[in-house]
């Protein structure tokens, strides 16, 4: 007998349920932001491949548009289970240890994984500010063109270099992405863990995999932003 | 000879359930090496009944780490920080003379306070009256190798049975999550044939418990792993999701 529609969604609504969908989005978002990234990254090979980039990627239309609405639905459900499960700790606590430390190894309890919270939070602001600042922010229409290829694009190129000349946003930038591979650092293994791809064999390549994730992903995402805002004094 | 010890303690003393609880400071003079940690708090109590005080309440039975009944915070850490041990197993040898140890109760929304370090473990009892036992009449003990069952299965069931239902999964996670507990007893018993018929259903009810009695939600720091007195793995954990999910989808 297959399942019926209430028994899936108890199912889903489950503590089991809640961290395979946390770990399922979450790795989701790991693919892309490393996709992200190594984009951004094309800044960096000379004048036009940035724009031709974004450009490319903005004619993949309704595919691309599709992938946009999944990844909005992939973010909004890991916050809010995220959220949900920080509310629900708290009062699962009850009264407060006056005195508590972690008995160390084998506990992966780390400053990145208590403060998944914290670092989700701030990655959430920051992710409206910045889609305000680049998707939805100035375009053609306002000026910022460039032509690549003989074709006319908006020129997200001179978007970023102006954001990034700015001090805040050059070195605001950075922290965001610091706490993002603080969250990296924990989330990657931690999904892998709740989705039951890992084992205690596994996990010891797996779980430090998620520092060094953290670190080249955030190397990769600070790299561009620090080199806009040095080359304007050279 | 024995190497005497001074131990100061601050002991969370709770008259009741709803009586306001606070830390409160004693100091235990010669107190031997070898003691365990919880007769270090007998001979405290000796001494606050010979003042005519209040002896501190804790929960203790085996006082051989097999029984769970123990189960106290010491110095932040369920059980205390050696590792791999119940409190009842633990000894005063394991600090050092003139060391100041807090002491606690286990906390948790699920866990209701009784008094002093005693605290309701009966959530517990109740996770396993929703599925963990075998209903299925067994019978007497089969003949031997009548039912096959791979060492490999009965290792791994052996060391999820080891769980004696102390509490300190609960108590040490950041979250309060009784995953390690429940995983634990899913997991032992769906490994054995005898358990394997109603792995279904046990997984998805005792899970279903689970959330009902409060406990938070696992976010896979695995302290309750480090502080298991019998060193149950997470994997339990990963293991009974996939149980779940596959019982979900069935
Ligand atoms: S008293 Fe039985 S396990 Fe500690």
């Amino acid at each position: 007998m297959p399942p019926s529609a209430k028994s899936v969604l108890q199912a889903v609504a489950s503590p089991v349920g809640r961290k395979v969908l946390t770990g399922l989005t979450g790795l989701g978002l790991v693919l892309f932001v490393i996709v992200h990234m190594l984009g951004n990254l094309t800044y960096l090979q000379g004048e036009d491949a940035y724009n031709l980039y974004a450009h490319k990627l903005a004619g993949y239309g309704v595919v691309l548009y599709a992938l946009e609405v999944g990844l909005a639905a992939f973010f909004v459900l890991h916050a809010y289970i995220g959220i949900s499960i920080w509310l629900r700790k708290r009062r699962a606590r009850g009264g407060r240890y006056a005195k508590y430390r972690s008995a160390r190894a084998p506990s992966r309890q780390t400053f990145a994984s208590r403060t998944m919270i914290v670092s989700g939070l701030v990655l959430l602001v920051f992710l409206v500010l910045h889609l305000l600042h680049f998707k939805f922010g100035p375009g053609i229409g306002e000026g910022y063109v460039a032509t690549v290829d003989g074709e006319q694009v908006r020129d997200l190129r001179r978007l970023m270099t102006e954001q990034f000349q700015s001090p805040l946003y050059a070195f605001g930038y950075p922290l965001v992405i610091i706490l993002m591979g603080f969250h990296l650092r924990h989330g990657f293994w931690s999904a892998l863990q709740s989705l039951s791809l890992t084992s205690p064999r596994l996990s010891r390549v797996l779980y430090p995999m998620g520092a060094v994730l953290g670190l080249i992903v955030g190397a990769g995402f600070i790299l561009v932003p620090l080199w806009i805002y040095f080359s304007q004094f050279i | 000879m024995a190497e005497r010890m001074t131990i100061h303690l601050s002991v969370w003393r709770q008259a009741g359930p709803d009586a306001p609880g606070r830390l409160v400071d004693y100091t235990v003079e010669d107190a031997s090496e070898h003691m365990s940690f919880l007769e270090l708090l007998d001979v405290l109590n000796e001494q606050l009944v010979g003042r005519n005080e209040e002896p501190v309440a804790f929960d203790s039975d085996c006082r051989e780490g097999i029984c769970g009944s123990c189960g106290v915070m010491v110095g932040g850490i369920a059980h205390g920080p050696q590792r791999r041990t119940a409190v009842c197993q633990l000894h005063v040898r394991t600090f050092s003379d003139g060391d100041r140890i807090v002491v606690e109760p286990f906390r948790a929304r699920a866990f209701p306070l009784v008094k002093d370090l005693v605290v309701d473990r009966s959530a517990f009892d109740r996770i396993i009256a929703a599925g963990g036992y075998v209903s299925a009449t067994t019978g007497g003990a089969p003949d031997a190798n009548a039912l096959p069952i791979s060492k490999r299965a009965a290792d791994e069931a052996m060391d999820y049975a080891a769980c004696i239902g102390c509490g300190a999964c609960v108590a040490a996670c950041p979250n309060a999550s009784a995953s390690l507990f429940t995983a634990a007893k899913v997991v032992h018993l769906s490994l054995l044939p005898q358990g394997h018929v109603e792995a279904d259903r046990r997984v998805m009810a005792m899970v279903d418990q689970m959330r009902q009695e409060g406990f938070g939600d696992c976010s896979n720091h695995a302290e309750c792993e480090a502080v298991c007195p019998k060193g149950i793995s997470i994997a339990g954990i990963a293991r009974m999701r996939r149980a779940y999910v596959r019982a979900a989808l069935r």
